[in-house]
């Protein structure tokens, strides 16, 4: 095991060409569950591949603990990785399947019989270890190819790359439960690609938000959702995404077409001093209703879905457009709702990126 | 369920199976007809039973061709299969050698049966052919008209030449079809190159193997053209196969009935074959 160092790594398929992946500067912790998260063709699967080697970077070092591998072939590196589509020897039985990592290195049988056992129990393989891998469905498929990972005791960490692709839905939660439970018991660095925010925020310590090659955000998923560093950070996570309003700074308030919104002063000061496109960003589940006699902002509303335990508001402020999450108590009157951006909630966006300050 | 609904269906294939009937069936009970009868013309002919089954059966030429012939069948089969496959692996994935390959690839397959013949009885003559020449002038006593092992030979050459391209393009589109994940994961469970054929590469081609062992074994039985234009059948009847002696029956001697016989055994045997063929391809999967 050990923490997995990405030095000033960048890369392109072509010379010259576009960069599939900015050059970056990360650090894997040593027993970390990681989500890489970001939509289709964001570089994901591209460092992933870096990681476990199927991929040589165009620049910079891949640092397993103080070992320089770059150059190393993926069977070198003790990496496993799981695919999204399950990888399994059609022929073998799901014992030789487990097996086979181990036999390739030449271990000796009686340490393959007791170590495919213990990779087998803590996956529930154990029933079906003689009936060929061929005839199992898709997700004891899929915890065929997490075991051959993990059957390997040197291995470092396990990679899956959108795992849960095939799965059935009502079982995407076993399978999940499964890995954080295998996660437990081997304090193992895994690193989980995907771009459904749900498994990402369900699975991962610490996800890493992607967009275009670049990492644009770290952070638990607690601060992914409340402190969104980047515009698309914010409106990739959460469902429905923030809310941004175009805006200029006036003292301690942002000023969104006319309406006054309050906002934490210094980050006031910080954003008139980024200037660039100046943004406010919102959850739609942290915005309230204004309560009697309150002064608001006027919503007018256009849309009210039901979606059982809450409903959502689609309205405009303005002329911008935003998402209202509200309890299905809440009545909206006639003329419009009347809304409040709570100070604490209501974050300002330089060029997309979060300005810096206060809570 | 209104059963009146499905009545509709057999109304729907009826244009295919009248279209079969005459294309198919009906020659096919025209021969079943004459295998059961003396014919001697349009109004004089009688009924013989199985008689002609029994003569095809114990004619000793026929036997000799039927011997030939599976040794023929089986000797492209264990040539041409595992050649075909080493060369699939050796084919280029990407780039424009793919597409040059598989040009050169399809040539053979391109040029009529009967002129593939005519090529090979040009190239390997002894006297003015570039193969025949170069072997001759290499020390070799090599002469295809005269000597059996050569007309073999040659004959078999002449096939691998013609039909192992097949072979190499089936197993190239299987391969192609499986997915770089299989690889990838090989290479991280550390896998050998051998350990990559035989368990990930071999298995996943079962499927078009099946496809290319059964054409193979079915155009190689029933073998015609190239030999009779290469070698005629000789030296001797050293190179006659089936379907040859079946035409000189039919067509030579007017043999009506017992070629039909002859016919129908023939078309048993290529069936009984492919069938054990299938059977064992298909099953192989479920032993281990």
């Amino acid at each position: 095991m050990a923490r997995i160092e990405l030095n000033n790594l960048a890369h392109q398929y072509a010379p010259g060409g576009d960069y599939a992946l900015q050059p970056m500067q990360h650090v894997w912790e040593d027993g970390g569950a990681y989500a890489l998260l970001g939509p289709s063709g964001c570089g994901k699967t591209t460092l992933l591949n870096i990681i476990s080697g199927l991929l040589q970077p165009s620049q910079g070092r891949v640092m397993f603990g103080d070992r320089d591998v770059t150059t190393l072939p993926p069977e070198q590196r003790n990496i496993g990785q799981v695919f999204q589509f399950p990888v399994i020897y059609d022929t073998m039985s799901v014992f030789d399947n487990l097996a086979f990592p181990l036999r390739n290195r030449k271990m000796g049988e009686d340490y393959v019989e007791r170590r495919v056992t213990q990779i087998a129990g803590m996956l529930g393989l154990e029933d079906v270890l003689k009936r060929r891998a061929k005839n199992l469905t898709a997700d004891a498929k899929q915890k065929i190819s997490l075991g051959r990972g993990l059957v390997r005791e040197d291995v470092a960490a396990v990679l899956f790359d959108e795992p849960l692709t095939v799965i059935d839905p009502h079982l995407k939660w076993q399978l999940r439960r499964k890995l954080r439970e295998v996660h437990e018991q081997l304090n193992l660095t895994l690193v989980y690609v995907t771009h459904d925010q749900t498994e990402a925020l369900t699975f991962a310590d610490k996800v890493v938000v992607m967009l275009a090659g670049q990492v644009l955000q770290v952070g638990t998923p607690q601060a992914l959702f409340e402190r969104p560093e980047h515009t698309f950070v914010g409106y990739f996570i959460g469902s429905p995404g923030m809310n941004f309003f175009d805006c200029q700074v006036d003292g301690g308030e942002a000023l969104i077409e006319g309406h006054r919104v309050a906002v934490d002063p210094a980050m006031a000061q910080a954003a008139g001093e980024a200037g660039g496109l100046l943004q406010l960003g919102i959850r739609p589940g942290l915005i309230r209703t204004a309560a009697a006699g309150e002064k608001g902002l006027t919503v007018q509303v256009e849309n009210v879905e039901d979606l059982g335990d809450y409903e959502l508001v689609t309205g405009y402020l303005g002329s911008q457009k935003l998402h209202v999450r509200l309890e299905e108590s809440e009545k909206i009157g006639s003329d419009g709702l009347e809304v409040v951006f709570p100070r604490e909630h209501a974050l300002l966006y330089a060029d997309d990126r979060l300005v810096g300050g206060g809570k | 369920m209104d059963k009146r609904e499905y009545q509709w269906a057999w109304l729907m294939v009826l244009p295919v199976v009248l279209i079969v009937a005459f294309s198919a069936i009906m020659p096919l009970m025209t021969v079943v007809n004459y295998s059961v009868q003396d014919i001697f013309g349009p109004d004089s002919r009688f009924f013989v039973g199985t008689e002609w089954f029994k003569e095809v059966l114990r004619d000793p030429a026929l036997h000799g061709a039927l011997v030939r012939q599976i040794i023929f069948s089986a000797a492209v089969l264990f040539i041409q299969i595992p050649l075909g496959i080493g060369l699939a692996l050796c084919m280029p994935k990407k780039g424009i050698g793919v597409s040059f390959a598989l040009v050169l690839l399809a040539l053979p397959l391109l040029v009529p049966w009967n002129v593939v013949g005519t090529i090979w009885q040009v190239f390997a003559r002894p006297d003015v052919g570039l193969a025949g020449v170069t072997l001759n002038s290499l020390g070799l006593d090599y002469n295809y008209t005269g000597d059996s092992l050569d007309a073999w030979f040659t004959v078999l050459v002449m096939d691998v030449w013609h039909w192992t391209s097949l072979v190499i393009l089936l197993c190239y589109a299987g391969l192609q079809a499986i997915p770089d994940a299989f690889y990838q994961a090989a290479r991280i469970d550390g896998a050998s190159r051998w350990a990559v054929f035989r368990y990930i590469e071999l298995p996943k081609l079962k499927g078009v193997l099946l496809i290319a062992i059964l054409l193979r074994f079915i155009f190689s039985f029933r073998i015609y053209a190239e030999p009779f234009v290469l070698t005629g059948g000789g030296p001797g009847n050293a190179t006659t196969f089936l379907s040859q002696s079946l035409t000189t029956m039919a067509v030579g001697q007017f043999d009506l009935g017992p070629a039909a016989a002859f016919s129908l055994v023939y078309f048993l045997i290529i069936l009984l074959f492919s069938y054990v063929f299938y059977l064992t391809i298909l099953n192989m999967d479920r032993e281990g």
